[in-house]
């Protein structure tokens, strides 16, 4: 369902992305591990679309469709979800407001109805209350004031309330006590484990592959996936370092 | 036409920033003509200003003076938006009493060549008195948005609280705003703050509201939203608030 090829991309002229391939079917989740600075916020970012990240050669096809042809907001309508390693926050605008124009507009983009204020609200409170996110928070302004975790559980309400069909998961696990890892997990495959769903999980650590089981596991390093395998390669690289792990690749 | 009007320059400190051609145009008789706002002691006055446009872009020009005087004890609520004119300007002239307050919410808004300003001069002429003047400017094009703030503290004036803040929103390079605060204490136990910064669209916010599926515009409505509901959360009156927003985001919607 998302197949990437030869991909190189850069920022402000210096090269991130150095060739990096990778395909991920329908009903598989990928995990993508890596030491800081390898590039994994990057190619997020870059299969968003977001500006200044230039794609300088090689492609990448979304159900069917040339993904880097498409505008940011049109990535989304087409169920691409983007989850931030750092949530953004805009004061002055509630999470209830943005969130119902984000559905909708996507709603409407696929030629759907728009949803009613209470039907919204309806589904935003199902969608907190399954990542155990208090509805007060969803009404004040998104992101203001929220800690690292309540940030990181506020995306995964916002990807059961938007409810794509692939997810970009950036680091999703960082800030997170015990408690909520857990929660965070469950609402993942409660959102995302399904037949015609995809998951790429960018993760540092085991911890979250212990709740959402990757099919897959691929490590970027300098831009490029440079060791792929199953779900045991990331138990080996938390026993014995990207290192070590990595040593045994070249 | 009266003989006695004397035009105003560039070189007048109240017209620093504005299109002084523009008045040069308008009806004299109009120019000097001011409304009058009196608070009685104790009393709380509410004036919405609205310059607005019927939906076709206008190259009048558009004065409003107003002359405010509060009592003591008294409160006076201005709320002002400016989005129409080749010239479009409000200016305010406030008398405060012992321990009366002026409240002043004020959103400038235009493109193309055309400039939006308020002018206010605040003189707290009695102990006590407070003021707080909020003024938002949201410009593109080659459009102008001036908030001059001058605060006049007489000696007698003790106590007087009075602050000012102004932020300007470019959206598009080549839109300017320009803040004057002018302030003339001579009384020694004051509080005074102004605040004035200009900025463009949060990039990161934009594509972040990009990523969960608003296209530009509707994100762009949802940040300019945002930013000029500061100069109206004074105002009491939903219904009131959300007529002055519809203007504002009216004219964003028209002239992007
Ligand atoms: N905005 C930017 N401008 C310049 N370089 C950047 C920018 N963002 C990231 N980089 C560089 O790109 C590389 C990869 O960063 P990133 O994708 O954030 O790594 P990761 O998420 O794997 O830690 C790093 O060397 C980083 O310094
Ligand atoms: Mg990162």
């Amino acid at each position: 369902m998302l197949t990437i090829d030869n991909l190189h991309a850069e920022i402000d002229g210096k090269p991130i992305l150095n060739g990096l391939s990778l395909t991920v079917q329908a009903g598989e989740v990928h995990a993508i591990m890596g030491p800081n600075g390898a590039g994994k916020s990057t190619l997020a970012y870059v299969l968003g679309g977001r500006p200044g990240y230039e794609v300088t050669q090689g492609s990448v096809t979304f159900a069917g469709q040339d993904l880097l042809a498409l505008e940011p907001h049109e990535r989304a309508a087409a169920g691409l979800f983007l989850g931030f390693q750092y949530p953004v926050e805009i004061p002055g605008v509630s999470n209830v407001q943005f969130l119902r124009e984000a559905l909708n507009a996507q709603r409407r983009s696929r030629g759907e109805e728009p949803l009613s204020g209470g039907e919204f609200l309806r589904l935003a409170r199902e969608k907190a209350a399954l990542l155990n996110l208090d509805m007060e928070m969803l009404k004040r302004h998104v992101n203001v004031g929220f800690s690292g975790g309540e940030k990181k559980r506020a995306e995964m309400v916002q990807m059961g309330i938007l409810d794509p069909r692939f997810a970009i998961l950036d680091e999703t696990d960082s800030g997170l006590d015990i408690d909520a890892l857990r929660v965070v997990g469950e609402g993942i495959n409660a959102i995302m484990r399904a037949p015609a769903k995809g998951v790429l999980l960018i993760t540092h650590y085991q911890r979250l592959l212990d709740y959402v089981r990757p099919d897959y596991v691929h490590i970027l390093s300098g831009g490029r996936i440079v060791r792929s395998g199953g779900a045991d390669l990331a138990r080996r690289l938390e026993a014995e370092g990207y290192d070590a792990v990595m040593e045994q690749a070249a | 036409m009266s003989e006695s009007v004397i035009l105003p320059t560039r070189r007048d400190e109240a017209w620093r920033y504005s299109d002084t051609d523009a008045v040069a145009g308008m009806d004299l008789g109009r120019f000097d003509h001011w409304d009058d706002v009196d608070v009685p002691a104790g009393e709380t006055v509410r004036r919405c200003v609205v310059i607005a446009d019927a939906g076709e872009p206008s190259d009048t020009t558009e004065l409003r003076r107003l002359r405010v005087r509060v009592a003591d004890g008294g409160r006076c609520e201005l709320f002002v938006v400016v989005s129409s004119g080749r010239l479009g300007r409000v200016e305010v002239v406030a008398m405060l009493g012992d321990g009366a307050h002026l409240e002043l919410g004020g959103v400038t808004i235009g493109g193309r060549d055309t400039t939006r300003e308020i002018v206010s001069r605040v003189a707290h002429e009695k102990p006590n008195g407070t003021s707080n003047q909020v003024v938002r400017a949201v410009h593109w094009g080659r459009g102008t948005g001036n908030f001059l703030g001058r605060i006049d503290v007489a000696s007698g004036a003790q106590k007087t609280d009075a602050a000012q803040s102004f932020r300007g929103l470019i959206l598009e390079r080549g839109a300017s705003v320009n803040a004057v605060p002018q302030l003339e204490i001579f009384a020694d136990d004051v509080k005074c703050a102004h605040g004035a910064t200009v900025g463009q669209l949060d990039e990161q916010a934009r594509f972040y509201m990009a990523a969960r599926g608003l296209p530009p515009e509707v994100a762009r409505r949802l940040l300019v939203q945002a930013f000029v509901a500061d100069a109206f959360v004074a105002l009491d009156d939903a219904d009131d608030r959300e007529r002055l927003m519809r203007v504002v985001l009216g004219k964003l919607d028209r002239h992007l």
